[in-house]
């Protein structure tokens, strides 16, 4: 490799444009903002840490911080253990049928989180709504459910709505992982008597951590940037849900920043939300032992 | 006993007689629960996709009184085409009246378009950074790989004030502009270009060949799979953007289909039919793109994680 005069310098031309002009000085800008106050992009006034003053003495950031870390946590627990479930029950299987089962499970994931709030919208209905119509048939649950404007059920109807279009999407990754251990270690482990648990647990997990760290990783970062699925689910009340049960932190950021029109304080929360995402980022870079290599 | 229920007990009983004909082998029984299980899943997955589609075609009288289809022959009366025709009647707006059919086109339009644009200078600068040695190339790559790590929202207010004061407010050239290339797909590219051997890129200088020419002729064909997977990848993202979009185009003519999908929710309430019909419309191309490009687009979208 040599070096080819202004060559490379031409094709990276328009990355590092865009990487000034529309990455570097925006977050420049976005530091700068958040100590302001602004009304619309026209009219701005230093104001000094008041827009973080006012976001952790704000009740209503509290109520979108809770919800997103509920919402991250059944990411986790209950959506990722579901995944890795389906990843194995297919992994045994062959042919066509795994292969269509596959598919049939990936599907929801070209719906658009906007497309499937809305689809739900209309599912999470109460009386013919297709999930309480479900649960009546499954366990004779009544038709009145008000999963959208009942405080409590409206963060299940969202972990519900995420379940449904994210859990084989995690699969595939926990699929391509599981294809990758090694198959006579397992052996081994058989063959001196483990159980098929004890072989998941101290073989086939271990040797597909990388793909775990990174898939719980990478929700976890999803799951802080929830915004589109409950502002379609939520239309009626603009993403809030009832006492702003369905509140996330991106969400009170669209609402301070663009709803509002306080661009300031909505960099603020802009700053906050990237700090939390920043920090998980760096345990994936900590613990997928990319800072090894 | 309605027929779901009565499906379970089936399904135990089955289980439980398949259970005790071979107790001392439970292989068979357990075969038996994993297809099961799995079936149930995909049935729970695909059951809000075919109630979709139900309601978009189901009459309005009828919308509520099915769970799934009407019962068959279907007549006028049931199962018509009365949601599409009246999605397809145009909107009232500021601009006089605004046809479905220009979202879609708006949709097709600026997804299209972002995901060429990436291609081609996501391509370009992997290339530079796979097959070039340059001042300022570590540097630059450690500054790329931790720009990854920025949240996207953080830079929304600042772009916002940007785009106003660019005056490109209310342009598809605002939806364009900031993303004409970015970090994750450069990498990408890099990644799959570093093995195409510098030999084959010399024999063409040898040749002659301008270092254009190699990029476009030599090394761009080669890396073909990258570009599928990468397009389809970029082509659904975008497909399915709603925050820049929803901030940054205002003209009811212009909007695209997740945005103004969002508004008819609002608009339509009682009249879901209507945009359920607009919601499956919507899903149809990237449906159309992913099945015909399914393997490669499962490789794409895994190539990042499992290697490492």
């Amino acid at each position: 490799m040599k070096q080819r005069g202004l060559a490379p310098y031409l094709f990276l031309a328009p990355y590092l444009v865009v990487l000034l002009v529309f990455t570097l000085y925006p977050l420049a800008n976005a530091a700068v903002l958040a100590f302001q106050q602004t009304n619309g992009p026209a009219t701005r006034a230093f104001v000094g840490f008041d827009n973080f003053r006012f976001i952790f003495s704000d009740p209503t950031f509290y109520q979108a911080l809770k919800n997103t870390t509920i919402f991250a946590a059944c990411s986790v627990l209950v959506q990722l253990p579901l995944s890795m479930g389906l990843a194995l029950l297919l992994n045994e299987g062959k042919g066509r049928a795994r292969a269509l089962l596959r598919l049939v499970l990936f599907s929801p994931n070209l719906v658009g989180q906007i497309f499937v709030g809305v689809l739900f919208s209309v599912l999470f209905t109460a009386r013919y709504g297709l999930v309480n119509r479900f649960l009546q048939a499954l366990f004779g649950w009544g038709l009145e459910k008000q999963w959208l404007q009942d405080p409590a059920l409206v963060m299940p109807a969202i972990i519900i709505a995420a379940l449904w279009l994210y859990v084989g999407f995690n699969m595939i990754y926990f699929l391509a992982a599981l294809q990758s251990v090694d198959k006579t270690l397992e052996e081994a482990a058989r063959v001196d008597g483990a159980t098929r648990l004890q072989v998941f647990w101290n073989v086939t997990l271990p040797s597909m951590r990388h793909v775990v760290v990174f898939v719980v990783v990478t929700s976890l970062i999803g799951s802080y940037q929830l915004f589109e699925l409950p502002l379609a689910l939520l239309s009626s009340s603009n993403g809030r849900g009832p006492d702003n049960a369905g509140l996330t932190v991106i969400t009170y950021l669209y609402d301070v920043g663009f709803v509002t029109g306080d661009l300031g304080l909505g960099s603020a929360v802009g700053w906050v939300s990237a700090i939390i995402i920043f920090t998980l980022s760096l345990l994936q870079i900590r613990f997928s032992g990319l800072a090894e290599e | 006993m309605n027929p779901l229920r009565a499906l379970v007990l089936v399904l135990i009983a089955g289980f439980v007689v398949l259970w005790l004909r071979a107790p001392s082998r439970p292989k068979t029984a357990f075969a038996y629960l994993r297809w099961v299980a799995l079936a149930c899943a995909a049935a729970l997955i695909v059951a809000p996709f075919l109630w979709l589609v139900a309601a978009a075609f189901k009459d309005r009288e009828v919308l509520n009184e099915y769970i799934f289809f009407p019962p068959l022959p279907w007549t006028d009366k049931t199962m018509n085409l009365e949601n599409f025709r009246r999605l397809f009647a145009g909107d009232p707006s500021v601009q006089g009246k605004v046809y479905f059919w220009q979202y879609v086109l708006n949709s097709l339009f600026v997804t299209t378009t972002i995901t060429v644009l990436q291609m081609v200078f996501c391509s370009a600068a992997g290339f530079a950074l796979a097959k070039y040695d340059f001042r300022g190339k570590k540097p630059l790559m450690t500054f790329m790989l931790g720009s990854m790590m920025i949240p996207s929202v953080l830079l929304l207010a600042p772009l916002y004030e940007m785009i106003v004061e660019l005056g490109l407010v209310d342009t598809y050239s605002s939806l364009f502009l900031p993303y004409l290339a970015v970090p994750y797909g450069i990498f990408l590219f890099r990644q799959s270009m570093l093995s195409i051997p510098n030999e084959m890129l010399d024999a063409g200088r040898i040749d002659g060949a301008s270092e254009f020419y190699i990029y476009l002729r030599l090394v761009m064909p080669l890396v073909r799979p990258m570009c599928a997977a990468f397009c389809l990848v970029t082509f659904l993202g975008n497909w399915n953007a709603f925050f820049g979009p929803s901030i940054f185009l205002h003209t009811q003519d212009k909007l695209t289909l997740p945005v103004i999908l969002n508004l008819y929710l609002g608009l339509y309430r009682a009249d879901y039919g209507i945009f359920l019909a607009g919601t499956l419309i919507a899903i149809l191309p990237p449906a159309i793109l992913f099945f015909a490009l399914e393997k490669e687009f499962i490789g794409g979208l895994t190539s990042g994680a499992v290697k490492g």
